[in-house]
């Protein structure tokens, strides 16, 4: 891939937003920390940290957009965004399967060996799903056949429709293309909407022993990567509804749908090894 | 690529003129590779002051047996915030401080790939350095349990251990960032001509770290996530009476963490890789072998973790594997050594301060090397597991091998960077007291493990005073001698002889085509590369 054309590479100017982002997430966990010991200012100075994030996503992306729009990313820049995506995505990949190790390892190293440990837990039988020997909570599992499943076939129907929008994009049918985004938004939303239900309806929370702890960390982590994906997905309708995309060249809209069909995958994993066995 | 953009080449010369912007912005905003990678190297400088400062304060303290200075609790922040900030304050950022300077130099480019995220990348380390030296001054005083964080102790702090775990997760935030910046970079960038197998070793080596960064950082994420939800939100990842194992913490970090002490010591490989040819005046020998044997002590790297955790009643099967996987490290290490020894056979060789750095580096390194290997038996971890070996193992991979070749790496590039040479017989001067006062200082360290001295304590049985005091005397003496490297570098940064474009004959890499100091914006039209 020969990518050298007669113009230089993009180098920005000098830039205020990576000092703000710093400052924000400085604020950020120094407010959470606080929060987490039960200080008074905890919230406000994270309500602060959150409000300068958002300033700074707001003006460095509006930056990157308009710059985008200006055509400076129109050469070897456009591989950088898109090698720069794939590694991020990487890294969120890494992120998850963290957490899918620590559940298997639980499930065939940890609970076994406490159920081994029998003069120290007498009678605790290894079983899936646990609360532990000490908390002798029984756990109801979630029913996999019901909401998952259909959660299941909502993001994987969303996968589709983003891929329609993507060949309206490509053939220049902008109706398709918002349409697509529309449906895609919506299943999303209904998505976050049934697992926000369900977290309500199940009897069991994140305190019930590691089958609480496990479910609640990868599902919750997974709901809020759809949070983001959705957002996403609506700043990316916003800005077809402003006609920033050519049939030819879209990387914003390529980037967010890696990243949907990515959350997708995860979910698929979940669906499997956290609902099903 | 597409041809759409043949008019726009009018906007894009109007901001780039060759002087570097003036006052505190400069530093604040830049989007610039050099000035980014200055405040890298500078930031690590203070900190490994910093953690120096610490270790200073251990090594007095354990002058003596019994309580001189500092109370038991204290000297647990000491040696646990020295090992934290060393290894994300100091070593770390140093070599991507290297990274930034070099790479788009190395590669012919003209900057990194994502100029605005290097700034990012560099400004949450200060903010993160802020809260780890500010958990000093909290009620309960900074994290204590060693800088692995190991529940349950990690479990009973107090608000020291929170805002370390957000802090470490900032430090992520910057690291996985970074690393995806230079490996864009380098896949991305080259000059036209400069295909993967001709790239200087130091970029490969930067390549491969940065592919661990991105694979373990996220690892680490979900580590300290664990230990923050167990903390505060009643779950109970690492309890057993709700299902949980302390255990799988280890197990979790260490994913983490052994790929971690390759990051650390892999492009520190590869600046020893550089330096060694040009002052034996001879190309390095076997770069295709050592292009793979990074790759494969990359690769082993996420198979050996559970070496770190021996003692922790594993199954036999799992102490087998991980002791011959650990022992397989020693074959592409052994690749490398054996390239670096016979890329000095019959050079005609010149021992300039960073020579003198590198040779130490191989030397002290394959020390370091050595002990590791016989950590690596399960009989003997098991009866050297938290005693001084290990310590005395990885200061001489850690401050032998990756702090030296940073040092290498500062005299080498020092004249390109600043456009001055440094003073030689101050370096060599420096040289000198860094090798013999490191050797005083962890040397003894080895007797003092196989006699059964424990690590992280500040107090000792009467039998291991004599060590002690030895390797007190060489910490202060190699702690005041990096007054000496401040003072040289500052020396250098502010005047001297001109270094010339090319003070090192030997040196064939792209730099060294450019001015000393390179411009402030550099092959912006990207050099052919044969």
């Amino acid at each position: 891939m020969q990518t050298h054309t007669n113009n230089a590479y993009y180098v920005p100017p000098p830039s205020i937003w990576p000092l703000v982002g710093s400052i924000a997430l400085l604020t950020l966990a120094t407010g959470f920390a606080l929060l987490l010991n039960k200080t008074a200012a905890g919230p406000y100075v994270m309500a602060l940290g959150a409000g300068i994030l958002l300033f700074m996503l707001f003006g460095w992306f509006g930056n990157v957009i308009s710059e985008s729009l200006a055509g400076k990313y129109a050469g070897q820049e456009d591989a950088s965004f898109r090698w720069g995506m794939m590694w991020f995505i990487f890294s969120e990949v890494m992120f998850f399967a963290g957490f899918f190790g620590a559940l298997f390892y639980v499930r065939n190293i940890g609970v076994p060996m406490l159920a081994d440990a029998q003069s120290l837990w007498p009678g605790f039988a290894a079983a899936w799903p646990t609360a532990g020997p000490g908390l002798k909570t029984e756990i109801m599992p979630v029913h996999a056949w019901g909401i998952p499943a259909l959660n299941t076939l909502i993001l994987l129907t969303s996968g589709v429709t983003l891929t329609w929008a993507h060949w309206g994009l490509q053939k220049g049918k902008q109706s398709q293309l918002k349409l697509g985004l529309a449906m895609t938004i919506a299943l999303g939303i209904l998505f976050i909407g049934l697992q926000w239900y369900e977290y309500v309806v199940l009897d069991f929370t994140l305190r019930d022993g590691i089958f609480g702890a496990t479910f609640f960390m990868l599902t919750g982590f997974h709901g809020f990567h759809v949070i983001l994906g959705t957002v996403m997905l609506i700043v990316i309708l916003f800005r077809s509804l402003a006609g920033h995309f050519k049939p030819e060249r879209h990387f914003a809209f390529e980037a967010v749908a890696w990243y949907w069909h990515f959350v997708d995958v995860v979910w698929l994993l979940l669906f499997v090894f956290v609902y099903i066995l | 690529m597409n041809t759409t953009t043949v008019n726009d080449t009018a906007g894009h010369h109007d901001h780039d003129h060759d002087h570097a912007p003036a006052g505190l912005m400069r530093w604040l905003t830049s989007t610039n590779h050099k000035d980014i990678g200055t405040l890298y190297l500078w930031f690590s400088l203070f900190m490994f002051f910093f953690a120096g400062a610490l270790a200073m304060l251990i090594r007095a303290e354990l002058f003596q047996p019994g309580l001189q200075y500092v109370q038991p609790a204290v000297f647990n922040q000491l040696t646990t915030m020295h090992g934290l900030i060393m290894i994300f304050g100091a070593i770390m950022p140093s070599l991507v401080g290297f990274a930034n300077w070099q790479v788009p130099l190395m590669i012919g480019a003209p900057d990194m790939a994502f100029p605005r995220l290097n700034n990012w990348s560099f400004w949450l380390l200060p903010a993160a350095g802020t809260l780890l030296i500010a958990t000093f001054f909290v009620p309960g005083g900074a994290i204590s349990g060693g800088w692995t964080m190991y529940p349950p102790l990690y479990m009973q702090g107090g608000i020291a251990y929170d805002i370390s775990i957000l802090a470490v997760h900032i430090l992520g935030v910057s690291s996985i960032m970074g690393a995806i910046n230079i490996i864009v970079t380098i896949l991305n960038m080259r000059a036209p001509g400069m295909t993967l197998m001709k790239m200087p070793l130091f970029v490969w080596t930067w390549l491969i770290t940065a592919f661990l960064l991105v694979a373990v950082m996220p690892v680490l994420a979900c580590a300290i996530t664990m230990l923050l939800t167990d903390r505060n939100f009643g779950t109970h990842f690492f309890d057993a009476a709700g299902g949980g194992d302390p255990v799988m913490f280890q197990h979790v970090f260490w994913f983490f963490g052994h790929p971690e002490v390759y990051i650390m010591i892999l492009p520190a490989f590869g600046i020893v890789s550089t330096i060694l040819p040009t002052f034996a005046r001879k190309p390095l020998f076997g770069y295709v072998s050592m292009v793979y044997a990074v790759a494969s002590i990359a690769f082993l790297s996420f198979i050996v973790w559970a070496h770190h955790m021996f003692t922790t009643g594993m199954p036999l099967g799992g102490q087998l594997f991980f002791m011959y996987t650990t022992m397989l490290i020693a074959i592409p290490t052994g690749i490398k050594v054996f390239n670096w020894v016979a890329t000095l056979w019959r050079g005609s060789i010149s021992f300039e301060t960073p020579m003198l750095f590198s040779l130490a580096f191989v030397i002290l390194f394959t020390i370091g090397g050595f002990s590791g290997l016989v950590l690596a038996l399960v009989p003997v971890d098991i009866q050297l597991q938290d005693t001084y070996y290990v310590v005395a193992h990885f200061h001489y991979v850690l401050f032998s091998g990756s702090a030296m070749a940073i040092m290498a790496g500062v005299y080498y590039w020092l004249p390109k960077w600043t456009g001055h040479m440094y003073d030689e017989k101050l370096g060599k001067l420096h040289f000198w007291l860094t090798a013999i006062a490191f050797n005083i200082t962890f040397f003894p360290m080895h007797f003092l493990g196989l006699a059964g001295m424990p690590r992280r304590i500040p107090d000792y049985a009467l039998q291991f005073a004599d060590f002690n005091a030895i390797a007190s005397v060489g910490g202060l003496l190699l702690g005041a001698s990096q007054l000496l490297f401040l003072y040289i570098v500052v020396k250098c940064a502010r005047g001297g002889a001109p270094a010339g474009d090319q003070p090192w004959e030997g040196a064939d890499t792209l730099e060294w085509t450019l001015s000393s100091p390179p411009p402030y914006h550099s092959f912006v039209t990207p050099p052919l590369v044969k």
